[in-house]
């Protein structure tokens, strides 16, 4: 039975949506900088980030943000894992008949927060309005081009020996919205982990870390970000799994629906490659920020292009791609 | 004092109780000094097995088999081809359980129907579906009813929720199947000849026995002489009553034990047990994908609750073409204990988890997706 129809799978950031973009974008718009495939594009002979992003997140806002922050969060982060600068900023509004100007107006004041966090401004935007039910409520697309401050990071270029540290505890973002869209009475203050990530990055690069790889593990999870490094850099990522940092009703959530937490969305969470001798140092800066950051891992060469997980009881299995239907639009 | 969420789970992932049962099962192994094949029947079993690496930890003579037990893995594609004929209707609204959403059938899965316009939702649990019908007034809402004796508790819940207030839009179509005949084809045929398998033991299912208690396993200890024991979902749990099931062998006894005694009794919960024979009665086959017609092994709503039967209603837009499985496809064999998901050549070849080929693939609880997900590492 072969598939010709766009389906929601398509659209989970694991590997329907890689198949995807593979078969239809890339063969179509191949071209060496688009073939990288990193979180933002590197352009003008690498002096300049360049990334855009789409934000259709249902309900519109949730435990700590709404979809005018993620949209901020989400462009101005593709950018700083980059070792980019987030500096100008488009916006395009695609806005169902019947919205509420109050409505609105939150959701350009949360922007604007971001924005001064980053440090950057918008500088053009577009916007639309269309009949009701073509489009949900309101769709916001975000664009933005960074200045490089610290180059040569690339999920090419993992090597053997090299840790991985995360910088929070995962999931809180994907938990939150499935908690709100099923209507899961939660007992704690669970809130999403939506955050600017420029001012963290920028400390662990004063600090004089040598960062190998850095991404931020928005739709796909931590397993998307740890699959695609082992994959582009044709090594094993061997991940300690009682060291990964997972809160409690996150882990109450995956439990109770089934999913793992390291297949949920975050979206102000990344994960980092170092050489050893600089996890320490790197951990120490983290933590600062959030007490919950961690090692979870290294690299090796046992299973190459694999994820491993190690049990606590000396056991372990593939961490791989997440696949199917986990939960449409998220972000 | 409040029970949290992690006090039902975070004992029974003890690294250090792991491993000292890995230790005594190393030891039981030893003295018994034979291949002994151990069929987890539930797919929630092997969904535990595979994540937590428990084969890993088993003597080179201790071998799991991978039960029938996952209710979306034994859907045969005529039932998918009926989901996806009522799905596709204008005025209905098709309603269903996780992972069924993406078993393929003939014409694609009822995520496909969902991409060509067909309304086709998923719920966690069945009484959602009442919502649904409330907020869709003009629609017909069919509950594509799946799952073991655990789910169909439910459904008839729902069921006797609609009757109760005179909701109308709600249908029905039933493929609730039972464990302990299925097991049954696995020892014996049709003439009660005995079958060809490698089973020594079987581990009992977890919530399928809250309801029907253990007492449904005792032929199986006694007339075919396979230890039972009724095991929890944890990797200690499951453990725990490898151990159990090991001990029954070194000491000649077949019987049937329960070890995840925090949830299941002999006799099981009777108020559930009503409400299943209040509104079902057995059907006289249910064609189970990779093992074929068994009899009296699923449920059908009687006939007095007809009027609430979907099968019934829109039989004559319903196909009747029998679908084959694929001709290189080993999923009969793998749940009779005869292969492993990894001596079949389609497997993570053809047959992947975004594309399934057979029934073992289709459901993380199936035994081929959770060999393809978490890999066989030995």
């Amino acid at each position: 039975m072969k598939i010709n129809t766009i389906n929601l799978a398509h659209g989970n950031g694991g590997s329907e949506s890689k198949e995807l973009v593979e078969t239809f974008f890339y063969s179509a718009f191949g071209n060496s900088i688009l073939n990288k495939s990193e979180d933002a594009a590197l352009i003008e002979n690498g002096k300049l980030a360049f990334t855009t992003d789409s934000f259709t997140v249902n309900p519109l806002s949730f435990a700590g943000g709404n979809i005018g922050k993620l949209a901020i969060c989400g462009t101005c982060n593709d950018l700083a894992v980059m070792g980019a600068k987030p500096k100008y900023i488009s916006i395009a509004f695609m806005i169902e008949e019947g919205f509420s100007f109050d409505e609105l107006r939150q959701i350009i004041k949360s922007m604007r927060d971001e924005l001064e966090k980053n440090d950057a401004i918008v500088v053009c935007g577009d916007t639309k309005v269309v009949p009701k039910g073509n489009v949900d409520k309101l769709f916001i697309n975000t664009t933005g081009i960074g200045e490089i401050y610290y180059s040569g990071i690339s999920a090419s270029n993992l090597k053997e020996g090299m840790s991985i540290l995360i910088s929070r505890d995962i999931g809180a973002h994907g938990a939150v919205i499935f908690a709100a869209r099923e209507g899961m009475e939660l007992s704690s203050e669970l809130k999403s982990d939506c955050a600017s990530l420029y001012p963290q990055v920028k400390s662990i690069v004063d600090a004089g870390v040598k960062i190998v790889a850095l991404r931020d593990a928005t739709r796909g999870g931590v397993a998307a970000v740890l699959n695609e490094w082992a994959s582009s850099s044709g090594i094993t990522i061997e991940i300690d799994e009682a060291s990964i940092p997972v809160c409690d009703e996150v882990y109450g959530i995956c439990e109770l629906l089934g999913f793992e937490a390291t297949a949920l969305a975050n979206e102000g969470t990344f994960v980092l490659a170092v050489p050893s001798e600089d996890a320490q140092k790197a951990l120490d800066i983290l933590r600062k920020t959030h007490e919950s950051s961690a090692i979870i891992g290294s690299v090796n060469g046992t299973y190459k292009g694999k994820v491993i997980l190690k049990s606590s009881w000396g056991t372990q299995r593939f961490l791989d791609l997440p696949t199917g239907e986990l939960l449409p639009r998220i972000c | 004092m409040s029970i949290e969420l992690k006090n039902l789970y975070d004992d029974f992932r003890d690294a250090k109780t792991i491993k000292a049962y890995a230790k005594q099962i190393a030891k039981d192994a030893k003295e018994l000094n034979r291949s002994i094949g151990i069929m987890e029947v539930c797919g929630g079993h092997t969904h535990t097995i595979m994540k937590y690496g428990l084969p890993q930890l088993m003597p080179a003579n201790i071998h799991f088999i991978h039960g029938p037990g996952c209710p979306v893995c034994i859907m045969p594609k005529e039932k998918i081809d009926h989901a996806y004929t009522l799905a596709m209707q204008q005025d209905i609204i098709l309603v269903t359980l996780g992972d069924m959403i993406k078993v393929p059938g003939s014409h694609g899965s009822l995520q496909d129907a969902r991409a060509k316009g067909a309304d086709v939702r998923f719920v966690y649990s069945p009484i959602d579906v009442l919502k649904i019908a409330k907020e869709n007034p003009d629609k017909k809402v069919i509950f594509f009813a799946i799952g073991f004796e655990t789910t169909t508790p439910m459904t008839a819940a729902l069921l006797e929720s609609v009757i109760k207030n005179n909701i109308k839009n709600v249908l029905f179509y039933i493929n609730h199947v039972t464990v302990p005949e299925v097991m049954t084809t696995l020892m014996v045929d049709g003439e009660n000849r005995p079958v060809e398998n490698k089973i020594d033991a079987f581990l009992g299912p977890s919530h399928v026995s809250v309801i029907t208690g253990s007492e449904i396993y005792e032929p199986f200890a006694s007339i075919y002489k396979k230890p039972v024991v009724v095991s929890g979902f944890e990797p200690v749990d499951v453990m725990q009553s490898i151990h159990m099931i090991l001990k029954q062998l070194l000491e000649g006894r077949s019987e049937v034990e329960v070890q995840y005694a925090r949830a299941v009794e002999k006799g099981g919960n009777k108020r559930a047990q009503e409400l299943i024979n209040k509104y079902f009665e057995k059907a006289p086959l249910f064609s189970w994908r990779g093992l074929g017609k068994v009899p009296k092994s699923s449920w059908q709503l009687k006939d007095e609750f007809a009027s609430y039967d979907a099968e019934k209603i829109y039989t004559s837009i319903l196909p009747t073409q029998e679908c084959q499985d694929h001709k290189l496809c080993r999923c009969g064999d793998i749940l009779k204990g005869l292969a492993t998901p990894t001596d079949c050549t389609v497997f993570g070849k053809l047959c992947k988890p975004n594309n399934p080929v057979g029934s073992c693939m289709v459901s993380s609880e199936g035994a081929c997706s959770a060999y393809y997900r978490y890999g066989n590492i030995k």
